[in-house]
């Protein structure tokens, strides 16, 4: 090879404005990378296979029977009433899992090599989120199966699939808190720790499982402010039917709130941790 | 040839520095909490040199680096490299170098060919050009074989040779090398200083940080010498090894008794600039300090003469250690001092 060879050319010729198609391109290069990994390590699915299936089997047949009583109709009642909730918990469930693969990821020399380069600095994070969203949607597509094999009765398909939307934007909104996390913390495990101990009161004391309706006054104080109610009661809403309005404005601004705080937290964090 | 230098037209000229210079640092200071990592380093590399900078762990040669790519901001003191302000114009610059960190900066789980080519979409390359230039990276580094396995699976030396054929994807004008060989074996070591002698060839301009003299002399034409993250030497490599004594003789004589006549021969013998020459009873050899060619023919021919039976007879270079301690008089300091966490983290594993 010459020394010629080393002269750049136009298209490489340096500009310090990256242009949208440019930062596509470079998202783009990054979720093949993220794609290669799950070819190359199938394994790393089996959460998105086994959590629909483990909590569906679970809620159903250990705590449907007691809980549809109260609902007033056994355990199908409660079939209905918890599937909606299981699938707004689909893009929360990824989000937790983001922060502990990217804080290895990030404390690979790769990343050194990613900061090095000529690329947004969102591109890595972006690139990141787009596939946890499209694991998403397999974790959801697994959770139907289940669900209609359990004898859930989809009555309304396009409220069917706009809950599915609703869970990736508060899932993809909950990423950039764990992002942030998962760039800050010091090891994939304290991620881990601190995403337990944040989601699990979240969900439990939320209307995801079980009605409201019986808990203490102090309970339901809280899990009438807890987002993970609202984005469980939408979901429910735009399934089986019932009010949906307001809960899904509750949602959206969550969604919007957390995303428009914390997305350029994570960016920042990443852009300037050493 | 250096081309980064000729199309800069946005650079920033406010310091002074060399038409030819490709790397300039003036006054660049680093601190971690009480830690200096780096205090006041001043650093030139002309453009189509290597330029080795030579210290030992925490002296802050991976800091240095670190600034350089733009990974980490200086906390004061200036740095361009190829014209652009490591500050002020990274995304410029960003275009225009290539680094090797101390580890692999490959992603393990993708095959080799796929680390070229995301990285080919990355620097801005169509499809086509990407997938050809990763085909041609991969068989210039001798890489075509395992083009399709997980970098996981290759050699220290194959990872090496990906993350070589990684950072000269955008033909970059300087690259940072951050001790290239430290972990691998002589062989493959030997191996990836070829294939930095043959970038070299191309005209690319390296900085090289190196724990090694060995190696700074393999591949630097020039050498900065770093501790505590001061510059304490620089100059040409034959510059800096006169000062620092160049090579050492080690004539083994086959009697033990010999040594010290020997010594005190070659002493006596008036050869032009020679240091006089040290006796290390333990292992049974008279060291001599050499600094060309001529004076080891010279002392070799005047051991012969003298009939002395000698059982070995061997040059080394100077170790860190000897460096250091003929530089400033005392030795390389320990890796005690309470460096980065990365940069700590990252050099342990070199010692």
């Amino acid at each position: 090879m010459s020394a010629a060879t080393y002269a750049p050319d136009a298209r490489t010729a340096p500009d310090a404005r990256i242009t949208p198609r440019a930062h596509l391109r470079h998202t783009g290069a990054l979720i093949r990378r993220n794609l290669l990994w799950i070819r190359q390590d199938p394994e790393s699915m089996f959460d998105a296979i086994l959590f629909p299936i483990v909590f569906t089997l679970l809620f159903v047949y250990v705590f449907g029977g007691s809980i549809g009583q109260s609902l007033g109709g056994g355990q199908q009642a409660y079939v209905q009433y918890v599937i909606p909730g299981l699938m707004a918990m689909m893009g929360m469930n990824m989000a937790q899992g983001v922060g502990t693969g990217f804080n290895q990821d990030f404390n690979s020399g790769v990343m050194d090599r990613f900061r090095s380069l000529p690329i947004g600095r969102g591109s890595v994070l972006f690139a990141k989120i787009a596939v946890e969203l499209l694991r998403m949607l397999f974790a959801t597509a697994v959770l139907l199966v289940v669900a209609v094999l359990v004898g859930f009765d989809i009555t309304d398909w396009a409220g069917l699939l706009a809950s599915v939307g609703l869970s990736a934007v508060f899932g993809s909104a909950l990423m950039w808190v764990f992002l942030t996390l998962g760039v800050i913390m010091k090891n994939a495990q304290s991620v881990q720790a601190m995403g337990f101990l944040v989601l699990m009161p979240l969900q439990f004391g939320s209307s995801i499982f079980a009605p409201t309706d019986s808990m203490p006054g102090w309970l339901r104080a809280f899990t009438d402010y807890n987002p993970l109610s609202s984005l469980a009661d939408t979901a429910r809403g735009l399934m089986v039917g019932g009010p949906v309005a307001h809960d899904l404005w509750v949602t959206l601004g969550w969604s919007a709130v957390l995303t428009a705080v914390m997305a350029p937290i994570a960016v920042h964090k990443f852009r300037t941790k050493s | 040839m250096g081309p980064a230098i000729v199309w800069g037209m946005k650079r920033i000229d406010d310091i002074p520095r060399a038409a030819d210079s490709a790397v300039t640092v003036r006054g660049l200071v680093k601190h971690y909490g009480e830690t200096r990592a780096l205090d006041g380093v001043d650093l030139d590399v002309r453009e189509g040199t290597v330029m080795g900078v030579l210290g030992p762990n925490g002296a802050g040669k991976t800091t240095l680096v670190r600034i350089l790519s733009t990974l980490i901001a200086p906390d004061s003191g200036q740095a361009h490299v190829a014209g652009y302000d490591v500050v002020r114009q990274p995304r410029q610059l960003r275009r225009v170098i290539g680094l090797t960190g101390q580890y692999a900066s490959v992603d393990e789980k993708l095959p080799g060919w796929e680390n070229l080519y995301m990285i080919g979409r990355l620097l801005d390359l169509s499809r086509r050009d990407a997938r050809s230039r990763a085909d041609e990276l991969l068989e210039r580094f001798s890489l075509t074989e395992a083009a399709k396995r997980p970098a996981s699976t290759y050699s220290g030396g194959m990872r090496r040779r990906l993350d070589l054929a990684a950072s000269m994807i955008g033909h970059p004008a300087v690259l940072f090398l951050d001790e290239p060989t430290t972990g691998l074996d002589p062989r493959t070591r030997n191996e990836v200083w070829d294939e930095v002698k043959r970038m070299v060839g191309d005209g690319v301009t390296v900085l090289l940080t190196t724990q090694y003299m060995e190696e700074a002399e393999q591949l630097a034409s020039e050498l900065t010498v770093v501790d505590r993250g001061k510059v304490i030497a620089n100059g040409g490599i034959e510059e800096l090894k006169a000062k620092v004594g160049g090579r050492t003789l080690r004539v083994r004589p086959a009697d033990p008794l010999q040594l010290r006549p020997l010594a005190a021969y070659l002493d006596e013998l008036g050869i032009t600039g020679l240091a006089s020459s040290t006796v290390d009873a333990e292992r049974g050899a008279v060291l001599v300090p050499i600094l060309s060619d001529e004076q080891l023919t010279a002392v070799v021919g005047a051991v012969t003469a003298r009939g002395i039976t000698v059982s070995a007879v061997t040059t080394e270079l100077p170790s860190l250690d000897e460096v250091f301690l003929s530089l400033t008089g005392h030795r390389a300091s320990a890796p005690q001092d309470p460096a980065p966490a990365t940069d700590d983290t990252r050099e342990e594993v070199a010692v």
